[in-house]
């Protein structure tokens, strides 16, 4: 046999989740990772709602279960309650039965689902290769995504503003103005990653019209409903506003956050239609089978069970209103460390948008300062996960991105 | 007016439309030999009893976190994994030039396998580089391959109809004209679905030709232990191949062996050259995961990581396969008796020669149609029956269809 290797050619890539990393090794006593996807609790720890638990515990005894392959579009149940959830149950699209619902491998799953679905299916076209636009910044999977469904041309719009720190709206509304009609538009409905800046309702109506005018297509993201205001409806607004003015749209829902299972992997790709819909379906079908074959079962089982009962639903939903609390507390904690301390600027940035991330404008050196010095790991722009800073490290935090923000760097 | 108002209707995949079928017949004595899983006697799917004990332990460890698994896998589930497939003392793994994916079952394993080759195994696009896939194989190979960017996939000669066997000749045939460095996918053991495997001096002269020709093998296993009752005795092509030399992959399944068909537990493994061509292939690998599902689920990983890792639950999973192995080649061995001893023409050999949960049985497509709506018996139109499906109770009166669809039907 030769002695070279038939893998000669592959170069080595360096992990995404170097920063993860060097946190692992990272010594300090005073190391603290704001960089995470999770929700972490007041101890530091991804969390679960004692409901979940006992959920669990019952599918583990249950006997009834059958472990057989289950249907490729994923739990008949699952999928009606996670359509129910983002669209309200009432909607039109939902009682005119033009919505179909796909159980998938986390959000990320259901993205790249509907990427497949919109490069072999979109316009017509049996090869469409874009544009699609993302919001500037995201995470550089979400290109990644992209890409490797065979859609190529990837830009981005106008999102966040560095020097107001929250969303130009009319930066947005003029890019999108000025896209080829008929380009995929990534919207983040609630939750945007990384920044967790979001759109007014007003906003978002102006947003809508362009859409609309432009003949764009929305293809909206939505990890964390309920997480961000504390209200499940609210957090899908903009998904529901779209439907009311007849948009067909894809949204990738994630339930890793809403349910903590994120190890469960457990996402829904909701597609709304104005017609078709069974051939659709069945092209969605046929690319899942290209994918994973069908999803893994146990997490969506949990999520079915709370949604369809009354009582869990309660439970489930005070659960999270607690972590959309906890969450906007630290924020506040957060500003008045940073009032106090005396730095320049305004601080609303930090409050004002709910949820799981916050951004601080920070410049390369900035975080490299907070990253090397500090040992306080966090995103590029400053972005970070406000669920990691507690009572314990809070001032730590604060005192930090002071001296990051007021030295001479 | 829809964007998408012009996407036709896409064919139903056969299997899940014959089970559709079968679901809505009435008939009292229907059978269904249709799917590809295991069924009791009672013709009921089954927990495995290890399986059933595990999820309690699972279900109430307080200690478990309950974060993302890293995007290539739980550890302990990918490392156990490939030693079941390699042999614990395989040499390759003491070289540390073995490594794995956890994925999605067998199909995200041949997935992310798939997606790897095709950017990075010969040279830096592998568009036109031809795939090799068993005439037939399993209806879902094609698609995974060619979703994956492979534009040329083309069969290799393997089933002879006439003699009911493998045609060795043909198989060989076709490896030696295929282009150098061409992709040669390879079941492991128990052929879906013709339940036809090489014998090990036919592996020896298949892995001959595929080293003169630099063909690359990727190994589809989704029946370790299942076939013969024997985890290493299934695994021994896989293990032959690493020990001439061979870098490959193998798409492992535990959907079937571990009747985790819900939990998608998958893995792929990775023989390299050494460790520092597997470093680079498993970070190209952690990309491409990354942008396909991201992090693969933790459920039925932990399962078989804790019973593979700990001797008494290993033993007694091993116990569990044994027993459905045993009730399959029962069934075989049954099956064939009352062929022969009601006198139905032609051999019967096949049934008990054949291995795994399929069997090609040889009727034709007129025969089968008859089985289907004359005796509300439901099998592939290939003829390929699912062992699994036979019972105590409905074994005479299958046999005796066969005999009336033989005899009758031409």
């Amino acid at each position: 046999m030769s002695t070279s290797s038939v893998f000669d050619g592959a170069v080595f890539m360096p992990s995404e989740m170097k920063l993860i990393e060097d946190f692992k090794r990272d010594t300090h006593p005073d190391k603290v990772n704001l960089a995470g996807r999770e929700y972490v609790g007041e101890h530091g720890h991804t969390t679960w709602l004692p409901l979940v638990r006992k959920i669990k515990q019952q599918i583990a005894t249950d006997p009834t279960i059958n472990p057989e392959y289950p249907p490729i579009l994923g739990i008949p149940e699952f999928t009606r309650r996670a359509t129910e959830l983002a669209l309200g149950k009432d909607s039109p699209a939902i009682v005119e039965n033009r919505v179909f619902g796909v159980q998938t491998v986390g959000c990320t799953g259901a993205v790249r689902l509907g990427a497949e679905l919109l490069k072999s299916w979109y316009c017509s076209s049996s090869s469409w290769s874009g544009p699609i636009l993302l919001p500037s910044p995201c995470d550089d999977s979400l290109t990644g995504i992209f890409k490797a469904a065979g859609i190529e041309d990837v830009r981005h719009y106008r999102y966040w503003d560095a020097k107001s720190n929250e969303v130009c709206v009319e930066n947005m509304v003029h890019d999108l103005e000025n896209a080829p009609e008929r380009c995929v538009v990534v919207l983040f409905a609630s939750g945007h990653r990384p920044t967790g800046a979001n759109l007014s309702q007003e906003d978002w109506k102006r947003v809508a019209e362009v859409m609309m005018k432009r003949r764009l297509f929305p293809f909206l993201l939505m990890s964390a409903q309920g997480l961000c205001s504390g209200s499940l409806e609210q957090d899908t607004w903009a998904v529901r506003h779209c439907v009311s003015l007849g948009l067909e749209l894809l949204c990738a829902q994630s339930f890793s956050h809403s349910f903590g299972l994120y190890g469960e992997r457990v996402g829904h790709l909701l597609c709304v239609l104005k017609q078709n819909m069974l051939a659709m379906q069945s092209q969605a079908e046929k690319l899942v089978q290209t994918l994973w074959s069908c999803p893994p079962m146990e997490g969506a089982r949990v999520v079915a069970t709370i949604l369809s009962n009354p009582a869990h639903l309660v439970e489930w939903q005070e659960g999270m209103k607690a972590i959309a609390e906890r969450c906007m507390l630290i924020r506040e904690r957060l500003r008045e460390r940073l009032r106090i301390l005396g730095g320049p600027g305004r601080w609303d940035h930090i409050i004002k948008p709910g949820g799981l991330y916050c951004c601080f404008g920070l410049n390369a050196q900035q975080v490299e300062f907070l990253i090397q010095r500090k040992h306080i790991y966090l995103l590029p722009n400053g972005c970070l996960n406000v669920s990691a800073i507690n009572s314990r490290n809070l001032d730590y935090v604060a005192e930090s991105i002071h001296q990051a923000m007021n030295s001479r760097l | 007016m829809s964007i998408f108002g012009e996407v036709p209707l896409a064919a139903p995949v056969a299997v899940f439309k014959l089970s559709a079928d079968f679901r809505e017949d009435q008939c009292p004595s229907k059978v269904n030999l249709g799917v590809g899983a295991y069924r009791t006697d009672e013709c009921q799917p089954w927990v495995l009893p290890v399986v059933r004990k595990v999820e309690k332990m699972i279900a109430d460890d307080h200690s478990l976190n309950h974060e993302y698994l890293p995007i290539l896998g739980l550890p302990e589930f990918r490392s156990s994994a490939s030693k079941i497939a390699l042999g614990e003392d395989s040499p390759a793994i003491k070289d540390n030039r073995v490594g794995a994916v956890q994925c999605l079952g067998g199909t995200g394993a041949l997935k992310i396998g798939a997606e790897f080759l095709r950017r990075w195994y010969n040279g830096t696009d592998n568009t036109k580089t031809p795939i090799y896939v068993s005439a037939p194989t399993w209806e879902n190979h094609n698609a995974v391959f060619s979703n994956a960017g492979f534009e040329d996939i083309r069969p290799y000669k393997y089933w002879d109809a006439g003699k009911r066997g493998l045609d060795l000749t043909g198989f060989l045939g076709d490896l030696e004209n295929a282009p150098d460095h061409s992709i040669i996918v390879l079941h492991a053991c128990a052929h879906n679905p013709t339940g036809t495997d090489p014998t090990q001096d036919q592996w020896k002269q298949i892995a001959d030709v595929m080293k003169q020709k630099n063909l690359f093998a990727f190994f589809d296993s989704a029946y370790q232990g299942f076939a013969s009752g024997n985890l290493d005795k299934d695994a021994w092509s896989i293990r032959y191949f690493v020990s001439q030399g061979f870098e490959l992959f193998c798409a492992q399944s535990f959907s079937k062996n571990f009747g985790l068909y819900n939990e998608r537990v998958g893995n792929l493994t990775v023989v390299a050259k050494d460790q520092d061509n597997l470093n680079r292939v498993l970070s190209q690998m952690e990309k491409i995961v990354r942008i396909t599902w991201s992090n693969p689920p933790s459920q039925g990983a932990r399962l078989v990581a804790i019973t593979l890792n700990t001797p008494e639950l290993f033993a007694e999973w091993k116990d569990n396969v044994k027993t459905m192995a045993d009730r399959v080649l029962l069934m075989r061995a049954q099956l064939k008796e009352k062929l022969k001893a009601l006198g139905t023409p032609g051999t019967w050999e096949h049934i008990t020669e054949q291995i795994g949960m399929f069997s090609f049985t040889g009727l034709n497509p007129k025969q089968v149609e008859f089985m289907i709506k004359e005796k509300h018996i439901y099998l592939m139109a290939s003829g390929r029956i699912n062992m699994c499906g036979l019972t105590s109770k409905n074994i005479d009166y299958v046999a005796e269809s066969i005999h009336e669809a033989v005899t009758t039907v031409q």
